[in-house]
């Protein structure tokens, strides 16, 4: 099989709908990310080791368990499909908008750890230290913490769009295989193996891992040259 | 400037109950030991510790009144912190860290100039620099630099020469007196170091276990046999003298003090004529004799009167004179004590062995 070939019969759909996929639920984490981990760097409220477990339960559970809880939570019986479907006409899952919820939920902690761990890293003093010199905490978060914190959203930024992009257990369950709607590249793979054509299956898998491979290089790299963030 | 702080705060076992009222100008200096609660006093008055309850007005400014409500939030506080880390913003250069906060300051006048405050300093050669690549010196210059250009009502620096060398603080005491005279920006400086203290403060403020225990001017506060500065091992006494003469064959100075008028000699340390400095004696290096002495060595000796007695320990006994108006302390033993028959009222002569020039 020539490359030409190859690209001509490549699952276009499946891996422009993981890449959609895998952007909007990582900008969706960066958003409600930021303030958690926030909070889990700063606070010392007790309910704090609990959250933290909470947030890496995805690290743990099996994917076909959490993708059955989300499978029923939100169907179009379950408390947040339900709802859903009085709203919009119809429920969340087997739809796109359903994966992305999953997802969100499912790479939580690739996100959530890396801002953590970096905002921990900076600690208070040059939080209060701007504060002296005249900073409002927004104005501080923008221009001392997330640039000090840049190596961490990098991470945070990689980690939790190729985790998206390589997930299958879940977005089997809650979305199905419904081609140009939830059927994403890793479930293309499978449907490919299932049916024999091992030769898409084979260029699927290269993009996969060519992918996570360079975003790994690309992060060690940045965080090698930049260990505090020296432009 | 009227300045005016009473707080309340816990924290753990620790409990700051202090209040200062002054009117602050030059250096005000805050000592007390190490776990005192300095730190936890200058992060009440910057805003920093929320839990803290109690009142704040500098000038006319009320920055805290819990009693009706009012907690200012350390950004809207018109004060430099400088803090025992310099605290540098590793992601901007020396010149962004410098005007940080002057771009933030609501005081716009301007009143503290950039050129002066670079020169002062010396930190034209840094300002393209990042501060991981600067010294502990330079980081901690620059972090004065920052708060300063901030034009604050009020300096306050929490020893801001913990982490340095000998050589390093004394470099960087200079730096902090010449900004203080050319800026004339009220500072409070915060050590448990007496040498510095010494050198730059003009008003001592004494902290004890969470509790600021007496306030004065410093040549006061370290000579009162009731605080714990006057029972120190170098428990010592601060004169400003002016010097008067040189004599160029014995290479002595010739200083005058007090009133009436005393005279002392000091090594010639290329002092100018006319220029006041402040000398340090120590208490050990003073001793007492009832008649003036006609063959000595010793050059300095003071016609004392004796105000207090205070017991050191069971073989020592500090002993405060009045030289003129100045009070010297001289540490003797409870042998020479009863020998010399020392008593209050007492007149006598202080030979003082040694005089260390602060500056």
């Amino acid at each position: 099989m020539t490359l030409i070939e190859a690209i001509e019969n490549l699952d276009w759909q499946a891996l422009q709908l993981s890449l959609l996929l895998a952007f909007v639920t990582t900008s969706i984490l960066l958003l409600i990310g930021t303030p958690m981990a926030w909070w889990l760097a700063h606070s010392k409220s007790r309910l704090k080791s609990t959250a933290e477990a909470v947030i890496s339960l995805p690290l743990v559970l099996p994917p076909t368990v959490l993708g059955f809880y989300l499978l029923i939570f939100l169907g179009p019986y379950g408390w947040l499909g339900g709802a859903w479907v009085t709203i919009t006409g119809h429920a969340l899952s087997f739809r796109f908008s359903g994966l992305v919820i999953a997802s969100v939920i499912y790479s939580l902690p690739f996100v959530v750890q890396p801002l953590q761990r970096a905002f921990e890293t900076i600690g208070t003093k040059p939080l209060e230290a701007a504060a002296t010199l005249g900073a409002t905490p927004w104005d501080t978060f923008k221009n001392v913490a997330f640039p000090l914190a840049r190596g961490g959203y990098l991470t945070a930024t990689i980690l939790g769009f190729a985790h998206t992009l390589g997930e299958f257990g879940v977005v089997l369950m809650v979305g199905g295989n419904i081609p140009g709607q939830t059927q994403v590249i890793s479930i293309a793979i499978y449907d490919h193996v299932e049916s024999l054509e091992y030769t898409q299956a084979h260029t699927l898998s290269a993009i996969l891992l060519l992918l996570s491979f360079a975003s790994l290089i690309f992060v060690n790299a940045f965080n090698r040259r930049t260990p505090i963030g020296i432009p | 400037m009227k300045f005016e702080a009473r707080f309340n705060l816990s924290k753990g076992d620790f409990t700051l109950t202090s209040q200062l009222s002054t009117s602050i100008s030059g250096v005000t200096g805050l000592f007390g030991t190490s776990g005192s609660g300095k730190t936890t006093f200058l992060r009440c008055l910057a805003g920093l510790e929320q839990n803290s309850q109690g009142y704040i007005s500098v000038a006319d400014d009320i920055w805290q009144d819990d009693s009706k409500g009012i907690f200012l939030p350390p950004h809207q506080r018109p004060v430099g912190l400088v803090f025992q880390e310099s605290r540098l913003f590793e992601h901007l250069n020396v010149a962004d860290n410098l005007l940080f906060g002057r771009q933030r300051s609501k005081i716009k006048n301007d009143s503290i100039s950039w050129d002066v405050v670079v020169e002062i300093l010396e930190l034209g050669n840094l300002l393209k620099r990042y501060p991981q690549g600067l010294s502990g010196g330079e980081q901690q210059r620059v972090a004065i630099g920052r708060a300063i250009l901030t034009n604050p009502k009020m300096l306050i620096m929490d020893e801001p020469l913990a982490s340095m060398d000998q050589t390093g603080s004394r470099r960087i005491l200079s730096f902090i007196l010449s900004l203080q005279n050319q800026l004339q920006i009220p500072i409070l400086h915060v050590s448990h170091n007496m040498g510095e203290i010494l050198q730059l403060a003009d008003f001592l403020a004494i902290m004890e276990q969470g509790k600021i225990i007496a306030t004065g001017p410093v040549g006061d506060m370290i000579t009162r046999l009731d605080l714990p500065l006057a029972h120190r091992n170098d428990a010592s006494t601060v004169l400003t003298a002016k010097v008067v003469n040189h004599d160029p064959a014995y290479h002595l100075s010739t200083l005058e003090f007090g009133y009436p008028t005393q005279t002392l000699y000091i090594a010639n340390n290329n002092l100018t004529i006319g220029e006041n400095v402040r000398v340090r004696i120590f208490a050990r290096d003073v001793s007492l004799t009832l008649d003036h002495p006609n063959n000595t060595s010793i050059l300095n000796l003071f016609t004392a009167e004796v105000d207090e007695i205070s017991n050191q320990n069971p073989a020592q006994y500090m002993v405060k004179l009045m030289v003129g108006n100045n009070p010297i302390l001289a540490r003797i033993t409870k042998k020479s004590l009863e020998a010399l028959a020392i008593k209050k009222g007492l007149s006598l002569i202080a030979q003082v062995k040694s005089i260390a020039l602060e500056r």
